[in-house]
């Protein structure tokens, strides 16, 4: 019987077509299709914020650096991962990460609640050489990062470039990309209380790397770090996990 | 195309294609890989009426069994609560001094205590609590803030130097830096305080500073460290007089202490973790303290 299927269609060119078209395009259906229902499966983060331009260009230097490959950003729906790393991730908490970068392979742990979890010294240490804080790691140093001055011409664009996705920049925000950027890095400068007022009292305005007058790759990759987790508090509403929402104030 | 014809050897029927006189022959799947294929299917069209699969336009089939991963993974958390409430009760309810005296409980302290001080405290203070430069030892008997459980507790819920509201806070002037003392009071004051603990180098030819560095001391450093530097714990002053020391306690380590100035920070964990896992992290701490004396 199947052999005979196969033979009868093998044989009319314009069916088997057809037939190889169906069968190609049931990955991509698969694939398609559940993005008709984002809107019932992305959950509902009124108190979500956008990041900051020094925080996304973190996020730049964490994707250009390739910190994705041994970092995955994604608690799943499983108790150890619970109780290790906190509430398991929701798809909003990654709505303005375009590209997203849940990861699937961990060398390093994850990252995606690693926020306010270490102080931004510990971080810079870790960075400059990851054995000096934690004698096992086997993460490469990074501690040109703290040589290099970040680059802020172009924030403006990075962010319009973000807008053009969907995140939600108003036309202030990529006006002082760059000062803003120089702000949250330099808490007693003239810029810092823009991006407070831009992005939100609790947006944490510090001198990342410990030099204030200096805008580095540092303080960009670190203000990044340190706000992983920390864009809403969605993920800690309405689940059995034993932490309470963190304070955004804190 | 000769449809019917058979290949000789094999008794099978040919594709009916001739390439240079080389024909295909149109052996089937073999039984066994298709009836395995056939199950698959069959299974995967009976798991579209159990587990959520199809996407409907605004919602999506949710499947009779109800399959929700994020219900099983909170109803796994739920039970494993319930399992270890047995003493997870006790190590939340009753005092300090109760579970200390418990070894039972103290040795479920220890196992948990580890895994979490693992999870969370080890980056900074070592697997061990140890600590390094700019991380204090927590295996000693000297203490920032305080030792007993209830002040490590306070100290990990609030933080040092955090934004939380009652963080503790322990700032360090930057004496030499913003101009508050000048460089050879800096350096005299450094060589008193390196002498506190390293009696040998009281050497008449060091005399001198050291008695200047005493007066700069009483005059600047006294109001937090004490009189006799032994510090003071209601202000995370540490103890200059003894061999322990976070930053560093040789003579230039102490010079750029007192020239740059020294402002830890110790996040704070209210909100990361439980009350129970706090609780449960004071005891193992100050257990550590204890196995270390």
């Amino acid at each position: 019987m199947p052999e005979f299927f196969h033979r009868k269609i093998e044989r009319s060119a314009i069916g088997f077509v057809l037939a190889i078209i169906a069968a190609a395009s049931v990955g991509g259906i698969v694939e398609i299709a559940p993005l008709f229902t984002i809107d019932e499966t992305v959950e509902e983060a009124p108190d979500m914020r956008v990041y900051t331009p020094l925080e996304l260009a973190g996020r730049n230097i964490y994707v250009r650096e390739g910190c994705y490959a041994c970092h995955s950003q994604m608690i799943r729906t499983l108790r150890d991962e619970v109780e290790r790393y906190g509430p398991y991730s929701l798809a909003v908490e990654s709505k303005y990460d375009r590209p997203m970068l849940w990861g699937s392979k961990r060398t390093g742990p994850d990252l995606a609640r690693v926020g306010g979890k270490y102080s931004d010294a510990w971080h810079v240490a870790h960075l400059i050489n990851p054995r000096d804080v934690v004698p096992e790691s086997n993460m490469p140093a990074y501690a040109f990062l703290a040589r290099t001055a970040l680059r802020t011409d172009d924030l403006s664009d990075h962010l319009r470039a973000q807008r053009r996705l969907g995140v939600p920049y108003t036309d202030e925000m990529i006006g002082n990309a760059a000062a803003d950027a120089y702000g949250q890095a330099a808490p007693d400068s003239d810029f810092a209380a823009g991006v407070s007022e831009r992005y939100g009292e609790a947006t944490e305005v510090s001198a990342f790397d410990g030099v204030a007058s200096r805008l580095t790759e540092m303080d960009a990759l670190v203000a990044y770090l340190q706000v992983l987790g920390r864009l809403t508090s969605a993920a800690y509403e309405n689940t059995a996990a034993p932490q309470e929402a963190p304070n955004p104030d804190n | 195309m000769a449809v019917e014809e058979r290949d000789p050897v094999t008794g099978r029927e040919t594709t009916g294609h001739e390439w240079n006189g080389i024909k295909e022959l149109d052996t089937p799947v073999p039984r066994g890989v298709l009836i395995f294929l056939v199950v698959t299917h069959i299974w995967a069209v009976g798991w579209w009426f159990f587990a959520p699969t199809w996407p409907l336009g605004s919602t999506y089939t949710k499947g009779l069994l109800g399959i929700d991963q994020r219900t099983t993974v909170e109803e796994n958390l739920v039970r494993a609560q319930q399992a270890r409430s047995v003493w997870t009760t006790r190590l939340e309810t009753e005092p300090y001094e109760t579970i200390l005296a418990d070894q039972q409980l103290m040795g479920i302290v220890r196992s948990t205590g580890h895994q979490l001080f693992g999870d969370n405290c080890a980056a900074c203070h070592g697997v061990d609590g140890s600590g390094r430069a700019g991380y204090p030892d927590l295996t000693d008997d000297d203490w920032i803030w305080g030792g007993e459980p209830e002040a490590i507790e306070q100290t990990m819920r609030v933080g040092i130097n955090t934004r939380h509201p009652d963080s503790r806070i322990g700032q360090m002037p930057a004496f030499g830096r913003d101009g508050i003392l000048e460089r050879e009071h800096v350096s005299n004051v450094a060589s008193y305080v390196y002498s506190l603990s390293n009696p040998e180098y009281s050497t008449p030819e060091n005399r001198e500073r050291i008695e200047a560095g005493r007066t700069v001391f009483a005059d600047n450093c006294a109001a937090c460290h004490g009189d006799d530097a032994t510090g003071n714990r209601e202000v995370g002053a540490p103890n200059l007089a003894d061999d322990s020391w976070v930053y560093g306690g040789d003579l230039q380590t102490i010079i750029n202490s007192v020239h740059g100035g020294r402002e830890g920070h110790m996040p704070t964990w209210d909100e990361r973790l439980s009350n129970l896992d706090i609780r449960t992290l004071s005891l193992y701490v100050y257990d550590l303290g204890i196995v270390g004396r």
